[in-house]
């Protein structure tokens, strides 16, 4: 059942009930709530947007790092290798990420700290920042996996080609062939990765961690101005989609330079 | 001679599935399987498996409804953006927009604690009939997920629509065909089978949403796990068995989907 509001104590007259209803939404109640210095909630729903941020990144960088390993172990790895890294892109993949978070935040919690105490060291509360980046890193990793795999398959083969016929070791042909040749292709699956990532911290909310949508729920909760603050939230997380958007453009277009744009190439 | 091949066929790739190393890891999957069935706490079971069963058949079904209301909405949110004028287009890009960039979980928790806290202020809503419905939590959770896949499924519906190729659509039109017709008959088929490959990720993806319902307290198979952590205190059992059913809808949805994939015509225009 929705949350109980005062609506016992309002007038029954339904024209009364209904400006009530307008001014407690009004302009005025609005910008004091939402302002940055206390009373306003608005200091506090930043700082989670920035959490949020801090995650978000952190989880993209380590997911690339994975991710890249992860495609190289797909692509040249031996047949265990293979196996081990499809069976982790298959799991992470079918599962809920509301269900792994919980899964890998108790079970890296409880494995760290079981080898702390087997090396004879205290217990340590592992910070909630680290924790998130790590579950959603182990989760974006999957992911990215499958976009680098398919952005290094996407290189046209001649160029690889070409490069081991100058005689290239393969450490100079990653760096100069196969990276920059595979980045194009593997830009818009990763932006939109980035993009799942800011939109994926707001499940830490329900494990408690603290960033955008925790501190919402807690000022929504304490100020019961719950469409309010919802309403900002989700404004805050369109700018950062929107924003993000307009650098990965950016990013983007700097990637192909030099490539036929791709209405000409259709 | 077709029975021998097959038998042939199925050999190799049986033999291909038991290269030396795969059975070592088979084995190694099971001896965990086996371990987790008998070192683990499983005595729950029991009391329950209805409640599971229970949540399951809530989770399914509130996967089913939110996909084909979804995709219902998502058709003209396509057809707007791919060929509607400036004032269905412009709208219906917005809608995609802000539902794709935002979290499902703001968008759920406005709706149910926002709009859910806006509706009692208003006396001509709780005497009607909907009211009975609006006081409990499922139909927020639906309208959510509906909405959130109408918006993915939208955009790629936009690119479906856009991709049936103009021949097509003059050729129906040569046939003088309606546009009601040729709507019906040739752009919307040819889009749907566009759509389909990505249709069956959408689904898996709002398979791995509906969990979220959970926290404006609809009771689906994720919350009945919770509520086995809460009262018998384990951790990690409920959550493995939480993430096995999950991976046995995967699959059954994605085995589902190939087999209707593999009965339409995949070389289209």
């Amino acid at each position: 059942m929705p949350p109980a509001l005062p609506s016992a104590v309002r007038a029954s007259n339904p024209g009364a009930t209904l400006i009530d209803a307008l001014l407690s939404a009004s302009a005025a109640g609005i910008i004091e709530l939402l302002s940055p210095y206390p009373p306003g909630w608005g200091g506090t729903l930043l700082l989670g947007l920035l959490h949020s941020i801090e995650i978000a990144l952190g989880a993209t960088v380590l997911g690339l790092l994975i991710g890249t390993g992860g495609a190289f172990g797909k692509l040249y790895g031996g047949p265990v290798v293979r196996d081990l890294l499809a069976v982790y892109t298959t799991v992470v993949r079918a599962v809920p990420e509301l269900v792994l978070i919980l899964l890998l935040y108790y079970a890296g919690t409880d494995l760290i700290n079981q080898a702390l105490t087997a090396m004879g060291y205290q217990r340590v509360d592992i910070s909630g920042l680290a924790a998130g980046i790590a579950v959603l890193g182990f989760v974006q990793g999957a992911y990215s996996t499958e976009v680098i795999r398919g952005a290094i398959l996407a290189i046209p083969q001649g160029q690889i080609e070409a490069a081991r016929a100058y005689g290239m070791s393969p450490g100079l042909m990653l760096r100069r062939i196969t990276l920059p040749a595979m980045l194009p292709f593997a830009i818009p699956g990763l932006a939109n990765l980035w993009l799942i990532a800011t939109k994926d911290t707001a499940l830490l909310a329900v494990v408690g961690f603290y960033e955008l949508a925790l501190a919402t729920r807690q000022a929504a909760g304490v100020t019961k101005a719950y469409f309010t603050f919802f309403f900002a939230a989700g404004v805050l997380y369109l700018i950062l989609s929107l924003v993000s958007n307009l650098l990965i453009g950016r990013v983007e277009a700097w990637s192909r330079r030099g490539m036929p744009s791709l209405k000409e190439a259709r | 001679m077709a029975g021998e091949a097959a038998l042939i066929n199925a050999a190799a790739r049986t033999s291909l599935w038991l290269q030396p190393h795969r059975i070592v890891l088979i084995l190694i999957a099971l001896a965990l399987v086996f371990g987790a069935a008998f070192f683990m706490r499983w005595d729950w079971l029991p009391q329950y498996y209805e409640m599971g069963l229970l949540g399951i058949w809530r989770s399914l079904w509130i996967l089913a409804v939110t996909c084909f209301l979804g995709f219902l909405l998502a058709v003209p949110l396509g057809l707007a953006q791919a060929a509607g004028s400036f004032w269905f287009s412009a709208p219906a890009r917005t809608f995609c927009t802000v539902i794709r960039g935002t979290p499902l979980l703001i968008q759920l928790w406005l709706l149910y604690y926002g709009l859910g806290s806006l509706f009692p202020q208003y006396p001509w809503i709780r005497e009607s009939w909907m009211w009975p419905y609006l006081r409990q939590a499922w139909p927020y959770g639906v309208l959510a997920l509906t909405l959130s896949f109408a918006g993915y499924e939208g955009e790629v519906m936009r690119g479906a629509f856009a991709g049936v190729p103009k021949g097509q659509l003059e050729a129906a039109r040569a046939f003088g065909m309606s546009r009601w017709k040729i709507f019906r008959r040739i752009w919307l088929p040819q889009a749907i089978y566009r759509a389909l490959p990505t249709l069956t990720g959408e689904t898996v993806l709002q398979l791995k949403s509906t969990p979220l319902v959970a926290t404006i307290s609809v009771i689906d198979i994720f919350a009945v796990s919770s509520k086995v952590r809460q009262d018998t205190y384990l951790t990690y059992e409920p959550l493995l068995l939480l993430a096995l059913i999950y991976m046995i809808i995967t699959g059954i949805l994605v085995f589902a989907f190939s087999k209707i994939e593999a009965r339409i015509p995949n070389k289209v225009g």
